[in-house]
């Protein structure tokens, strides 16, 4: 039977400690790169897990999500970067939403004038002649159009949503199409399909799409999607976490999620998860890295809404939840806050984002039911698969840009 | 590190300082009064973007706004901005493209993982429409890292703008040789065949037969059976009745081999059957049900609920096959 009831909370449980030694990369005498540098990376996750158990049988309440020491990092980079963080000055907007994002999923309430203070600082990122640079005086890029949109609807006051002159993001948007139905990351700039991801996310939450904006768009995308199944950043490369997520949620943002091969997706996809580790890998034989516990874990619930609309609908998310939470939860976290892409790397607010979103894909299984890996305070607040922004800013920001017009949608004689 | 900026540090000179720039005045960053996303910047930061801000408010394109943008850039490479001044003034200059490839070359050298820097070379090749340092220069950056994201599109980029085609099956073998688990070059072998020759029925040949070789070396290799579906893609008749390939798999399977990748490949056969119709339908479904059964719980437990989500899905489709849709019954 179906479980129709929402909110059922179910708790993982951990995986067999003595049953992953079978799960070990096998390197069948073929000692390459590839092979040591994984094995290499099984090795540290090993003596993770192993120190993991001893402390496990002390304290029942593990594995524990590292809430006060996240908020607190969050809080801080937030406010002060040291100068080290000088190669991340071109996308200030997106440390806005990486921290926004993160803070919300951790169910952190911002003060109105900090709200007031982010409105003011992503306004002063805003071009004159139409979205978003990644700090004050920098030129408009697609990337951080989308960061400075998304921290804007998860701000969600009536000033964030004054604050971007939609007129000018259509422009924008007109401006950087190409010919053949693509998108390019600035006026002058390189062409993938983050790009394409990019403008439909923010066309689409602030109510500026046309049909002729967008057309020959997922033509476009769908000659992204590789041999392999996943998608590529450019037609003829190799299908990529990242990619396939903008892939994928593009074609759901243009209703055309049916023009793509979904079974080779699923097939390319579910065997990205790393049998050992639980976490993700990007591609192909390369390593695992918290960051795509949501590029490739966001996209499960995406394929399952394609399944369903082709009367395959699985019953549950077609991922080991367990396994990826225990990866994130257990070799990802920093002590001190934070989260990172794999042990012995250090921190930084991009994986902390995306290993923190990944870990909430994983604990919100469809129809509202949870599986939660530790104690039940581990949950975090779900997130729109498409947007990765929570839900409740997206219906927000539709049921405020859907009352205003659409630019350039008035009849015109020319 | 041979970064010159950083070690000269201590000789290094503030715009603010320089006699020449005597008539800019900086523009300061239009942060606003609250700290958010704040980076505490070096005073040589500061300075440089300072100046930096000025010569692209007031469009200066000359040489000495040329060289601010060498430093900017060194500073942080990945500011897009800076960039495309750069080649607003290398375009309104006039300059010797030659050396600014030169340049890109160090550049790219230094940071072989940003988006900015592989942009601006491809837009340099483009102008000066020659295409020849390109595969020498990627083949560079992929000894250190063979599977390097930006270099093999760059790569695949320029072999496709300017035909340089011939050699690079050869280049690809010699990459798989070296590391048969590198899947970019697996997918580069594919992008070739692709551009080229086309998977016409001899090349699909020979190419199964490749793979197959290369899938005898290491049968959990999950390059090698991606590219073998890859080629499969191609064969009209399926997955399923290519004799070499059916043939191989099922001797694999026969030897006690239990590799994840051949047992899917097998699941996939089962499944086309089923949907194809034909053939022993009670036998392909039994067949298909026992290897997601030994996939979920003991070959790739890690994605159980893909096998039994499979099992079903194939058993679904078997029934619809049979009966014509039987009234639905939840179990
Ligand atoms: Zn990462």
């Amino acid at each position: 039977m179906r479980k129709q009831n929402a909110n059922i909370s179910m708790a993982a449980t951990l995986r067999k400690f003595e049953d992953l030694k079978n799960e070990k990369f096998n390197e069948e005498d073929q000692i390459t790169v590839t092979s040591e540098e994984q094995i290499q990376v099984e090795r540290s996750v090993q003596e993770i897990f192993r120190s993991f158990r001893l402390r496990c049988d002390i304290d029942s309440n593990l594995p524990k999500l590292l809430r006060w020491e996240h908020i607190q990092a969050l809080k801080h980079w937030l406010t002060f970067l040291p100068p080290g963080y000088k190669s991340l000055d071109a996308s200030r907007t997106w440390i806005c939403y990486w921290i926004l994002h993160s803070l919300s999923l951790l169910e952190v309430k911002l003060s109105d004038d900090l709200k007031d203070s982010l409105v003011d600082f992503l306004k002063r990122c805003q071009c004159s002649d139409g979205g978003f640079g990644g700090g004050p005086g920098q030129m408009a890029h697609t990337a951080t159009t989308y960061a400075a949109v998304c921290a804007l609807c998860i701000i969600g006051t009536q000033k964030a949503y004054d604050a971007i002159n939609r007129d000018k993001l259509q422009q924008f948007l007109c401006d950087v199409k190409t010919e053949d139905g693509a998108f390019c990351m600035h006026r002058g700039g390189e062409i993938d399909i983050r790009g394409v991801y990019c403008a439909l996310a923010v066309a689409t939450l602030t109510n500026i799409s046309t049909e002729k904006l967008f057309e020959g768009t997922a033509e476009w995308v769908i000659s992204c999607q590789t041999y392999e199944g996943g998608f590529s950043g450019c037609p003829g490369l190799e299908a990529h976490g990242g990619y396939a997520f903008c892939g994928l949620a593009s074609l759901l943002l243009l209703n055309k999620g049916h023009l793509c091969d979904v079974d080779a997706l699923l097939r390319w996809i579910v065997n990205k998860q790393m049998k050992f580790e639980g976490g993700f890998q990007g591609r192909t034989n390369k390593l695992v890295d918290g960051c795509y516990s949501f590029w490739q874990g966001g996209a499960f619930p995406l394929i399952h809404s394609l399944l369903a609309q082709e009367n395959k609908e699985p019953k549950w998310l077609l991922f080991d939840q367990g396994a990826l939470q225990e990866y994130i939860l257990i070799c990802c976290q920093y002590p001190a806050g934070g989260l990172l892409d794999k042990p012995g790397r250090p921190r930084d607010i991009y994986h902390t984002c995306y290993a923190l979103s990944g870990l909430s894909i994983a604990q919100h299984s469809i129809d509202g039911e949870k599986l939660i890996l530790g104690s039940p305070e581990n949950k975090l607040a779900k997130t729109h698969p498409i947007y990765n922004i929570g839900p409740d800013y997206v219906l927000r920001a539709g049921s405020y840009y859907s009352k205003l017009d659409i630019p350039g949608n008035e009849p015109s004689f020319l | 590190m041979g970064d010159s900026s950083s070690d000269d540090e201590n000789a290094w000179v503030f715009y603010k300082d320089r006699p020449e720039w005597k008539d800019v005045d900086p523009v300061p960053q239009d942060d606003g009064n609250a700290d958010i996303a704040a980076i505490r910047y070096t005073a040589k930061f500061k300075d440089v973007y300072d100046y930096f801000r000025a010569v692209l408010t007031k469009q200066e394109k000359s040489e000495r706004a040329l060289q601010l943008t060498k430093d900017a850039a060194e500073l942080n490479p990945a500011n897009y901005t800076v960039w495309q001044f750069r080649r607003d003034i290398l375009k309104a200059l006039n300059k010797d493209l030659y050396e600014e490839l030169e340049y890109s070359q160090h550049i790219i050298d230094e940071h072989p993982k940003n988006y900015q820097v592989w942009h601006h070379r491809r837009v340099l090749v483009e102008w000066l429409k020659d295409a020849s340092k390109e595969l020498h220069l990627t083949e560079l950056i992929l000894n250190d890292d063979a599977k390097n994201y930006h270099a093999w599109q760059h790569r695949q980029w320029a072999i496709k703008t300017f035909n340089l085609f011939e050699n690079e099956l050869a280049y690809v073998d010699q990459l798989i040789q070296d590391d048969i688990r590198n899947n970019s070059a697996w997918n580069q072998r594919y992008f070739v065949i692709n551009n080229t020759s086309g998977f016409t029925c001899e090349v699909l040949k020979s190419e199964i037969k490749y793979t197959l070789e290369k899938i005898k070396i290491a049968k959990e290799n999950e390059s090698a059976w991606n590219y073998l579906r890859g080629l499969l893609l191609h064969d009209k008749e399926g997955l399923s009745k290519n004799e070499t390939v059916t043939n191989y798999c099922e001797e694999l399977y026969s030897s006690g081999n239990r590799s994840p990748f051949l047992l899917a490949f097998l699941v996939d056969m089962c499944d086309e059957q089923v949907s194809q119709g034909g053939g022993d339908m009670r036998y392909t479904l039994e067949r298909a049900e026992e290897l997601c059964n030994s996939l979920a719980n003991q070959y790739d437990k890690i994605r159980t609920k893909y096998w039994q989500y499979m099992a079903e899905k194939i058993k679904n489709k078997a029934e619809g096959k049979s009966e014509p849709s039987p009234p639905s019954d939840d179990s």
